[in-house]
């Protein structure tokens, strides 16, 4: 029994990298800072060891060549999930290369409402350290930030020492939209966020009301989405008078039809307060079980995020038709392969299709695939690097334990080497 | 295996051969002496007539990082000009401004590249530098480490540390993030912004620290001297792109008070405010201080007329050009108390005044500074053009009349505002083959690259002499690394993996403490967790790391 200190964590997005988890044999405990989202993702039990082809256990080799020769007579095969760690995300694009697949990442959909916005007109950002050390003002937009991460405000803004915050207690929380779920965002000297209550898909008209009030353009109106704007003209000031105000959302938690249009309107308004005398940036959330991580190495491989095919040869962004589920449902997909190794929990959606599954060991499935191949966890099972949410920081991910089991990187690029000699687009 | 590459006109200035023919033997990948007695050629190029040079190496392009991947991001339309398909050797890609990691070694490579240097690395996003570099194939790579904007380096100078706590904090920084070189952007600038500063000339005080940028740059240039690191201090200098930066440039030259120092893509800091337009070339007073101080060093940062983007670290700079954003788009971030970023889209337009000008004024530079030694070719890439470019560049350099048939089409106010039709210097090969290699490996300190004597890496590039110099760079017939053959014709005809170059100068173990203290109460990251160590960037099987040795090491 050994316990590992310093362990950083690839599941919850924000970095944490301060938990201590002891290892007696194969099974895991957080004994020191877990939370609601890391301590589960840490504890989950290992289950297979072994691959499955058509139910049956069989050898890694075989499985390998199982997959590959599902794979080698497609035509439009899907890799979906796309959760792993960096060495795995470079092993799927080669075999998306290899295999004029589409990639597609488990939670595009919500990034999408990010990128739209970001390759249309740009944004300015901030990250961690920077909240950690400068917020003095947090607008937190449509997002319940403790459920996302859970240990966020202990760490980033609650913190007992910043570098240019005198009190750190002073700072302010303001919620809009949606409200939290408990009290993380209660300072130590006990005063509450303020929070703006509305229904989420009243949040486009709120945000472009207080992004017109930024501007000092006049608003007759008296409530937008059932807050005053009085309340939001408030705002408008606050965030004009920060010194160093920060506005976070979750993309994925804006979950209404053209979303990308709020995460525009925060942006531009956020550049607004920049003009303005005064410094303001964004922070998106995001960050969760390799989804930045699967966008950052797809751009550097291919220039784009994921949601990309190399159906013709050479990779194509389309983040609307490649959309995993889409391309299941038209029958325009002949072959599904799912990439998950962090959450056991996220299986791939029901199709008939051929289905290939490189998933976290433990995972459990209504039909089971045609061949399976239960994988380690980066950051448990071998080392690795992930991406954290603002993008910047990757952080090295830790083995803990002998389980044996391969990375995903081990299966992926053996299907790729396996179809190699065969395949041509 | 022992190859022979019989009868080329050899451009060696490492050793000083210029222009002679000289029969080239590669053994295990490096370069070796003809063999005494009789021996046996397992394989034979014939090269009579052909020009050959060691493998280029670019000093200076932005290949790996976040900022470069924040440019891919944004730019779906720009890549969508330019896709590039996979091969049974090559994987695919794109290409462009900002291409795809794959791409740029293959396209590097083709135009008789082997070895690229990422001038940006953010502490704190080293590991991506490096994650990215790992991705390009074929090419040698290496990073300068950028500080300067670091609270922690700032925190130093208030408290008045010594240097040697400087140097210190230099040298384990650059152990941390895997680098071969220190580098400085908008000298605490990128910090200023943080704090609402807009502007911070070289004697105005950062507003929470009360240092200046003058400060800032003493103490790293003196720690990189005193570190025996190779590659001086890297400097990217205030006030890029505003008229009148020129003085700024001067005062910077005089300031550093003969210390060793590289001021990067000159160009955009080369400018006066005369004329109509308030917007006039300096390039002859900075040519003139370049000759006179033999202890500064320059790349140019040449523009290029087209679409590209500029990533720059410099978030201030950038924030205040971002309304130039073409498309109108543009990204900047704060960056972990460690650095900026700013991402701003451009088009170069000949028929732009200020553009014009620019090109005039890069040009002006690299024909007024006499000693190719000391002065590099970039386009800072993608910043002032892409890499792509690099032929037509040579071309513009090595022919006075197509230079002046290009003058002659500029914006008509830009061309009454440059001498540039006047300077008669075409650079000749020996030139180019200075600074694109030997004074470029002397440099940075790659003590077996960019020569071709016995002992170095085989790492060469066999051209066909045309009087086209933009055909003939950009086509090479052979190009060799680390002595495989890696491309025919200006196509890639097999790949390998190139090694990381870095310096490990020594630090004493106790700064540590201090900084161990910081990483706990201000960051979010543990100091044993930011550390990047040697497997990160081995573990792959694919990547590995050349430690080059320090000034006064015994060899
Ligand atoms: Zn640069």
């Amino acid at each position: 029994m050994t316990d590992i200190t310093e362990v950083p964590s690839p599941f919850c997005g924000i970095g944490t990298d301060d938990l201590t988890i002891r290892v007696d044999g194969v099974s895991l405990k957080v004994i020191e800072n877990g939370c609601t989202v890391n301590t589960p993702a840490f504890e989950q039990a290992i289950t297979d060891t072994s691959a499955r082809v058509g139910g049956k256990e069989v050898s890694l080799e075989a499985a390998v060549a199982k997959a590959a020769e599902l794979l080698k007579n497609t035509k439009l095969p899907v890799i979906g999930g796309c959760a792993t760690d960096v060495n795995g995300m470079r092993a799927l694009l080669a075999l998306a290369d290899r295999s004029c697949a589409v990639v597609d990442n488990i939670n595009f959909t919500g990034a999408r409402n990010n990128f739209l916005a970001l390759q249309d007109s740009g944004w300015m950002n901030t990250t961690l350290a920077e909240v950690k050390n400068r917020c003095d003002l947090l607008l937190i937009v449509g997002t319940d930030l403790e459920a996302f991460a859970p240990r966020f405000f202990e760490r980033y803004l609650w913190n007992k020492e910043a570098m240019f915050v005198q009190d750190t207690s002073a700072r302010e929380v303001i919620y809009l939209g949606k409200a939290p779920s408990g009290n993380a965002s209660t300072s130590p000297n006990g005063q509450k966020a303020q929070v703006f209550e509305s229904a989420t898909e009243d949040l486009p008209e709120v945000i472009a009301v207080l992004r017109a009030l930024v501007k000092g353009q006049p608003i007759r109106a008296v409530s937008v989405g059932g807050i005053a704007v009085a309340d939001l003209q408030i705002l408008a000031e606050k965030l004009k008078s920060a010194t160093y105000g920060v506005v976070t959302w979750a993309a994925g938690a804006l979950a209404y039809r053209q979303a990308e249009l709020t995460v525009q309107t925060l942006s531009e308004m956020i550049k607004d307060i920049n003009d303005k005398n005064t410094r303001c940036s964004g922070l998106p959330l995001a960050g969760k079980e390799g989804d930045q991580t699967a966008n950052q190495v797809c751009g550097w491989t291919t220039g784009y995020p994921t949601r990309t095919r190399f159906s013709r040869g050479y990779p194509e962004y389309d983040p609307f038709l490649n959309d995993a589920n889409l391309l299941l449902d038209s029958g325009e997909a002949d072959t599904l392969v799912w990439v998950h190794a962090f959450n056991v929990n996220a299986v791939p959606p029901a199709t008939d299709l051929p289905l290939i599954v490189v998933g976290r060991s433990g995972m459990t499935f209504s039909k089971e695939p045609d061949v399976f191949i239960p994988v380690g966890t980066p950051g448990i099972d071998h080392a690795g690097h992930a991406y954290r949410m603002d993008n910047v920081v990757a952080i090295r991910l830790k083995k803990l334990r002998d389980s044996g089991l391969p990375s995903t990187a081990d299966v992926l690029n053996a299907i790729e080497h396996a179809l190699r000699e065969e395949t041509v687009c | 295996m022992l190859i022979r590459l019989t009868g080329g006109v050899v451009y060696d200035p490492a050793s000083g051969v210029d222009g002679q023919q000289q029969d080239i033997y590669i053994q295990d990948g490096r370069i070796v002496s003809k063999p005494i007695g009789e021996f046996l050629i397992d394989k034979e190029y014939d090269l009579k007539g052909k020009v050959v040079m060691s493998g280029a190496i670019d000093m200076h392009t932005h290949i790996g990082g976040g900022k470069g991947n924040i440019a891919r991001t944004l730019l779906p339309e720009d890549h969508r000009q330019d896709p590039v398909a996979s091969t049974h050797i090559c994987r695919s890609g794109c290409g462009h401004a900002m291409p795809s990691t794959f791409v740029t070694g293959y396209r590097y490579a083709e135009m008789g590249y082997t070895a690229g240097f990422e001038p940006a690395v953010l502490p704190i996003n080293a590991r991506q530098a490096h994650m990215e570099m790992g991705d390009i194939p074929i090419l040698d790579k290496g990073g300068y480490v950028m500080m300067g904007s670091d609270d922690y380096l700032l925190r130093l100078l208030t408290a008045k540390k010594d240097q040697k706590a400087i140097n210190d904090y230099v040298a384990w920084t650059m152990h941390s993030a895997k680098a071969i070189g220190v580098k400085v952007v908008n000298p605490g600038g990128i910090n200023a912004f943080k704090f609402n500063q807009r502007k911070l000339d070289l004697d105005e005080q950062n507003a929470h620290y009360g240092v200046t940028p003058r400060d800032i740059l003493h103490v790293l240039a003196t720690a990189v001297k005193e570190l025996g690191v190779s590659h001086p201090l890297h400097v990217h200098g205030c006030n890029l792109g505003v008229p009148g930066n020129m003085q700024t440039t001067l005062d910077t030259i005089q300031g550093i008070g003969g210390l060793p120092m590289h001021l990067t893509h000159i160009q955009f800091h080369s400018y006066g405010t005369e004329g109509d337009f308030k917007f006039s070339s300096g390039a002859a007073q900075i040519a003139e201080a370049i000759n006179l101080n033999k202890n500064i060093t320059i790349d140019v940062g040449q523009i290029l007329f087209g679409q590209t983007v500029t990533a720059s670290g410099d978030s201030m700079r950038q924030h205040a050009n971002h309304k130039l954003a073409s498309p109108n788009k543009w990204v900047t971030m704060d960056i972990e108390c460690d650095a900026g970023c700013g991402v701003v889209p451009f088009k170069y337009k000949d028929q732009s005044f200020v553009n014009a000008l620019q090109w005039a004024i890069g040009l002006e530079t690299f024909l007024l500074v006499n000693d190719p030694w000391r002065i590099f070719l970039t386009t800072d890439h993608p910043n002032g053009a892409p890499f792509t470019s690099y032929p037509h560049l040579i071309r513009l350099l090595m022919d006075r009349t197509f230079r002046n048939d290009v003058l002659s089409t500029i914006h008509p106010e830009a061309q009454k505002m440059t001498t540039l039709a006047s300077i008669e210097r075409e650079y000749t090969l020996q030139e180019i083959a200075i600074m694109t290699r030997a004074g470029a490996a002397k440099l940075i300190g790659l003590k077996d690259r960019g020569g071709l004597s016995a002992g170095n890496w085989a790492d060469i590039t066999v051209y066909t002499d045309n009087v086209d110099r933009q055909k003939m760079f950009e086509k090479p017939d052979y190009v060799f690394k680390d002595g495989q053959l890696v491309v025919v014709d200006g196509k890639v005809v097999s790949t390998k993996w190139g090694t990381t170059h870095v310096v490990k100068p020594d630090f004493d173990p106790s700064v540590e403490k201090g900084l161990k203290d910081y990483f706990d109460r201000y960051l979010t990251m543990k100091l044993g967790n930011f550390k990047i160590s040697d497997d990160e960037i081995t573990e792959d099987g694919r990547g590995s790391i050349t430690v080059h040795p320090l000034n006064g090491d015994v060899a």
